[in-house]
């Protein structure tokens, strides 16, 4: 069954060759969408069927964040009635809700798991980044729930009389997207859809520095909406509408931009002595059926931007991708991805050189 | 009138110069036992009784629901009890009608518990077994355009008319004889005094920065005989009334109270926290002061690490040398033992 599906997905690339060779029919916004980067190899892989085993009358609703652990748990965060965390063993048994109730969670965005297994949920409606410890109790936060509608006239502030500040505030997000940390523990969140701007905080939370604002030159950020970190404590922000990977150092100084992947919806890196970067251009949620032949690969790369090939496309079936969100690559040819418009997460199995 | 210029001078005064001295201080965020998925949110209000047990108002994951042409909420405040050893004993008022948006509970003489809610504009007084025995003020019946009066009340509510309503109220006390004591706070920017049975008396404050004017209103307390320490957070400074409401004092120079509590006993402390807001890590100091409002040190700082304080939104002090301090932005409650 495995590997007749590879195979399938395999004639399914050959098959779409001949359409990017059509590029020129293609329509304005179609054009657009399309990745720089063309003739580049394809990756065989294949989707595992039902990777993840739901009890009955527990529903993944869009399928926003996935992420693994050291022992291979799977952490599903996911937009449901309420927004909700799940945990399942490496084979895929469902274990247990973590949060229940929570606070801070209004909105799924992503989430990730850091060196110490912590589970880090990034909420994009409590405008709040949440770590959990492993054993799944909440340790610290990041930033704060706006009060309810009637009462935001009221909430205090550092300065009660003045305006509200035209900088965003040290330790208040507008809708961030990510977080990701270096090896000594400094945190960095994508903030996000509001505030266009990458901000570092200690391990403590205590706030270091930020870079970004909204716009289009380097160092600028039009909708930050998944970062990723490499060993050296460097930043991969996606900068999604600005259709470009920016790289900042670790003191978030700009260093490069990768701008020939398309929109880039999710980035991972992955560990160990050769890192990769993969970054999705995915389908988009406005579900525009005339994207879907340019959009929902996926790319890998070489930290310094080098394409090694790509993977996918946009559709509902087992290894397509529909409106991908996030990216775990804990395990470079062993890759969990979520999606936002078929509420599933698939596990994809990568063979990089054929085999 | 010019004594009281005397004393407001004398006091400013004895706050310039020297930082308070430092009073060293252990702290815990691991009393609390939790049950599994039950979890705190922000740790909006934290009291204890006589018997050392200790209750949490935490504004925590709530729904709402579309009406036809109003959005109604309900859920997000809970509150839930344990034992001095931090065991968890249960949840009281498990889908209040009254639990919206939790601000603070305090615990009466006789072990009743209130709850002041700054969503439902509802205070509620529990017996100690956790039956419902009183409210003051109503719940608006859906959530409502800003300026809009709402509907299910009488224009805009609080507004000194004798039981009328509250409007984000804040914090509740009581003097010896039993009479209530609210702050009705962010829009209204007053005191009310009601009697024990509930009954309006008076009111007194406006919004503004002159004596007996308040901005935000965020907490209050009342000493054994009867006067009423008002936390005046826009205008940094706490205010001292007696019974009736005539302006007695103002204490500055302990930054923005933004949480007060007033120790029983023969010898009674004021605290206040100099919290610093959810969009800061600044300041987060606590004073302990005498009634007088000489400050005798102070501990702690803002921070997300144990000792340290996210924006402390209450303070109970029935024991002067244990602490409980309720967060918001680290969703916690850490009892602090103090060694002055």
């Amino acid at each position: 069954m495995l590997r007749h599906c590879r195979l399938v997905l395999a004639l399914a690339a050959c098959a779409s060759a001949p359409l990017y060779a059509q590029a020129q029919t293609l329509p304005p916004a179609a054009l657009a969408a399309r990745a720089k980067a063309q003739n580049v190899p394809e990756i065989p892989f294949e989707s595992v069927p039902n990777p993840l085993k739901w009890p009955a009358n527990i529903y993944l609703g869009e399928g926003i964040g996935v992420a693994t652990n050291s022992k291979g748990h799977a952490f599903v965060y996911t937009r449901s009635q309420r927004t909700r965390l799940f945990e399942f063993d490496a084979r895929g048994n469902y274990l247990r809700e973590i949060g229940e109730g929570l606070y801070g969670f209004v909105f799924a965005h992503a989430v990730r798991v850091d060196a110490e297994d912590n589970i880090w949920a990034v909420d994009e409606g409590s405008n709040m980044v949440i770590k959990f410890n492993p054993e799944g109790r909440v340790v610290m936060t990041l930033g704060h729930r706006p009060e309810p509608a009637d009462a935001l006239a009221a909430t205090p502030s550092a300065t009660p009389s003045a305006t509200p500040a035209a900088v965003p505030g040290k330790y208040i997000f507008d809708r961030p997207t990510d977080v990701g940390w270096d090896a000594s523990g400094n945190i960095f969140v994508s903030d996000g859809y509001g505030n266009s701007r990458v901000v570092k905080y200690d391990k403590h939370g205590r706030y270091i520095t930020s870079v970004g604002s909204k716009g289009s030159e380097p160092g600028q950020l039009n909708l930050p909406h998944t970062l990723a970190m490499d060993a050296k404590g460097n930043v991969y922000v996606g900068d999604r509408s600005n259709r470009r990977i920016q790289v900042f150092d670790n003191d978030l100084k700009f260093k490069a931009i990768y701008d020939n992947v398309g929109a880039p919806w999710a980035v991972c890196i992955s560990p160990g002595p050769h890192q990769y970067l993969f970054a999705s251009n995915s389908f988009p949620d406005a579900n525009d059926s005339t994207l879907a032949g340019v959009t929902g690969e996926i790319y890998k790369m070489e930290l310094d931007g080098t394409i090694l090939g790509k993977f996918g496309k946009a559709g509902k079936g087992l290894g397509q991708f529909s409106g991908l969100h996030e990216i775990d690559c804990r395990n470079p040819d062993e890759l969990y991805i979520s999606e936002i418009q078929l509420w599933r997460v698939q596990k994809l199995i990568l063979h990089p050189s054929g085999k | 009138m010019n004594h009281f210029y005397l004393s407001l001078a004398l006091l400013s005064a004895s706050h310039l110069g020297a930082q308070a001295p430092e009073i060293r201080f252990d702290s815990t965020t691991a009393l609390l036992k939790l049950p599994a998925n039950l979890h705190l949110g922000e740790a909006a209000g934290v009291a204890t009784n006589s018997k050392g047990n200790v209750f949490v108002y935490t504004r925590t994951g709530e729904d709402g629901t579309m009406g036809g042409s109003r959005f109604f909420t309900h859920g997000g405040s809970r509150l839930l009890e344990f034992d001095p050893t931090g065991k968890y004993l249960r949840e009281i008022g498990a889908g209040l009608y009254g639990f919206l948006f939790a601000q603070s509970v305090r615990v009466d003489a006789q072990d009743n518990i209130w709850t002041v809610d700054r969503g439902s504009n509802v205070i509620v007084k529990f017996d100690p077994a956790g039956h419902v025995l009183t409210t003051l003020g109503r719940k608006p019946e859906s959530v409502n355009p800003a300026g809009s009066s709402g509907r299910g009340g009488r224009g805009v509510p609080g507004q000194g008319i004798a039981g009328d309503n509250f409007n984000r109220p804040t914090d509740i006390a009581w003097d010896a004889a039993g009479n209530i004591f609210v702050t009705d706070a962010y829009t209204n920017a007053r005191v009310v005094k009601l009697d024990k049975a509930g009954r309006f008396l008076k009111t007194w404050g406006s919004k503004g920065s002159e004596p007996g004017q308040f901005d935000m209103p965020n907490s209050l307390a009342v000493d054994a005989q009867g006067n009423v320490y008002v936390a005046d957070l826009g205008n940094k400074r706490i205010q001292v009334f007696d019974n009736e409401g005539n302006v007695k004092a103002q204490i500055t120079g302990v930054g923005a109270p933004w949480a007060i509590c007033i120790s029983p006993g023969t010898h009674q402390y004021l605290y206040s926290s100099n919290s610093n807001p959810p969009d800061s890590l600044e300041n987060g100091e606590i004073y302990k002061l005498e009634l007088s409002g000489k400050i005798l040190g102070q501990f702690g700082t803002a921070g997300k690490l144990t000792k340290e304080f996210g924006t402390v939104n209450e303070l109970d002090c029935r024991n002067p040398n244990v602490l409980f301090a309720g967060e918001l932005t680290n969703w916690r409650v850490q009892k602090l033992t103090l060694r002055p």
